[in-house]
């Protein structure tokens, strides 16, 4: 049975040595080792937590874009469509400035035709009864040229004077 | 699968131990004190002898022997270191004691309670007294072998990762960081919790990889290895002494109150006749004993099945060499599915007692809830 039977002199070397090996071991070995460990996995985690954080920044910027070009597509439409408006809207003025500009011209040319028209029978009225005098005035030196017919003619006149 | 091997090889071993006994039984002439010079003679007369011829392997010895040529023994001498209250102090080559010689009144007891450690003896050659053995044997060669094996690994390991940093391991780095992480995240963190699995996992790491490399070299019939390290009782003794203390040490209030006031327990199993605290104090003592028995159990049974079939070689070539030469064959297959086995049992056994430890340590420091 002495292979059941605890040895005093190996149990004691056993205690020591391995007392010692524990020793060595945690302080130069596990302890460095599993530091080392923890902090890659850390390390590893943090990387990936941030490549995780990246990519849901990349997508909100997309997402971000997306936006900006549709609300830029919006504002153009709707730029386009004022510009549209105001255009319209321009020509409209413009046409109705130009009917009423033609309509004031239509009216002073109306205007300015009557008064020359005034004018122009004025004259012809004028020039008719210079040309009247004068015809008159050439007849009446015919007439007078004979004495009898000056008579009749003086006495005509008198007559008419006589009656007004 | 291994529970069954562990069977067999427990059958085994106890049909060893029996013969063992009986061959013990079957010479009364034996426990004669006067005549062991005689005895020896009968024995070497006798021839080979399975039961010693294994035990001389499994146990510890004073010198290391290497081999035997034509009756010649080679072996490598340590030194024995003895305290003895006649003599004080003595220290002196272990191969001074080789074959029965006695050296300052010191030598090998052949029989008897103290049979192959170092009695005093007086000038008759009869036995005085067993002196304080602290000679550094065949086993505390291998450990302290083991022990500045083990530093030189893992420091070097420990080196490379500080200069490494946060590169991919290489090497032996990344030979032992699948089994470091083993260890800390399917043994620590899952038995003793993600809270206080941080204090234990050296401990842990340390227990593994000793009991592992020297399970390890127990299969290497060649210098260094060869050493029955961890199928020694005292060597897994002493791994279950640090687990118990450590056990112990760690228990917080609420392992104390498990133990002395188990909760879930009618009143009457612990008033007046303490029955359940007594089992569970029993238990204290009983987990660290079977830590002890397991690894010694396994390893030893498988060192004695493989040194078995070897002995058969033997045992048939007494018969009749023709016989021998038959057998050698059928026998270095067994020896060879043995020790692969082993091999499996090697790793097996250390993960055991390590998975077994961090549950302890885990039982010890559980918060209550």
């Amino acid at each position: 049975m002495e292979l059941v039977k605890p040895d005093l002199g190996l149990l004691f070397w056993m205690i020591v040595s391995f007392s010692i090996l524990l020793y060595i071991l945690i302080k130069f070995a596990w302890k460095p080792i599993l530091k080392a460990l923890r902090d890659r996995e850390m390390s590893i985690s943090k990387s990936l937590l941030a490549a995780q954080r990246a990519k849901d920044e990349m997508a909100k910027i997309e997402f971000g874009n997306e936006k900006i070009t549709q609300l830029a597509k919006l504002e153009k439409e709707s730029l386009l469509k004022e510009a549209k408006e105001l255009k319209n809207n321009i020509i409209e003025e413009a046409r109705e400035d130009a009917k009423l500009e033609a309509k004031k011209i239509i009216k002073e040319a109306r205007q300015s035709v009557e008064q020359e028209k005034n004018k122009v029978i004025n004259e012809i009225k004028n020039q008719i009864a210079a040309l009247s005098v004068d015809i008159a005035e050439n007849i009446l030196k015919q007439k007078l040229e004979d004495e009898s017919k000056q008579k009749k003619l003086i006495d005509d006149l008198v007559k008419d004077i006589d009656l007004n | 699968m291994y529970k069954i091997l562990l069977n067999i090889t427990f059958v085994i071993a106890i049909l060893i131990f029996n013969q063992e006994n009986i061959f013990a039984n079957d010479n009364p002439a034996e426990k004669d004190p006067e005549h062991p010079q005689e005895h020896n003679e009968e024995h070497e007369k006798e021839g080979f002898n399975p039961g010693d011829f294994i035990f001389d392997h499994i146990r510890d010895s004073y010198g290391w022997h290497l081999y035997s040529y034509k009756g010649h023994h080679v072996a490598i001498p340590l030194p024995v270191i003895l305290y003895s209250k006649t003599k004080g102090f003595i220290s002196f080559w272990s191969f001074k004691l080789d074959h029965g010689h006695t050296y300052h009144g010191f030598k090998i007891a052949h029989e008897g309670d103290y049979k192959n450690k170092i009695i005093e003896v007086n000038s008759h050659g009869e036995f005085v007294a067993r002196p304080l053995d602290i000679s550094i044997t065949k086993n505390v060669t291998a450990i302290l072998f083991s022990c500045i094996f083990l530093i030189f690994i893992f420091v070097s390991v420990a080196n490379s990762y500080k200069k490494r940093e946060g590169l991919p391991p290489k090497g032996l780095q990344s030979l032992f960081e699948p089994l470091i992480l083993f260890i800390r995240d399917d043994v620590a963190r899952s038995s003793i919790g993600e809270k206080h699995y941080e204090r234990f996992t050296p401990f842990l790491l340390t227990i593994f990889f000793f009991i592992l490399l020297n399970n390890l070299l127990g299969l290497v019939p060649l210098f260094p290895g060869g050493a029955n390290v961890t199928g020694n009782i005292t060597v897994t003794m002493a791994l279950a002494l640090f687990t118990f203390f450590i056990t112990t040490i760690t228990g917080n209030k609420n392992y104390w109150s498990h133990i002395f006031n188990t909760p879930g327990v009618p009143w009457w199993l612990k008033l007046p006749l303490p029955l359940i605290p007594f089992i569970e104090l029993f238990g204290v003592f009983i987990k660290p004993f079977v830590l002890m028995i397991r690894l010694f159990a396994n390893i030893s049974a498988g060192h004695i099945i493989v040194l078995g079939f070897f002995s058969l070689i033997f045992i048939f070539g007494k018969m009749s060499p023709g016989l021998g030469m038959a057998v050698s064959p059928v026998s270095v297959l067994f020896a060879i599915f043995m020790s692969i086995l082993e091999i499996l049992v090697a790793f097996i056994q250390a993960y055991v007692f390590t998975i077994l430890s961090a549950i302890y340590f885990g039982m010890a420091s559980e918060e209550d809830h």
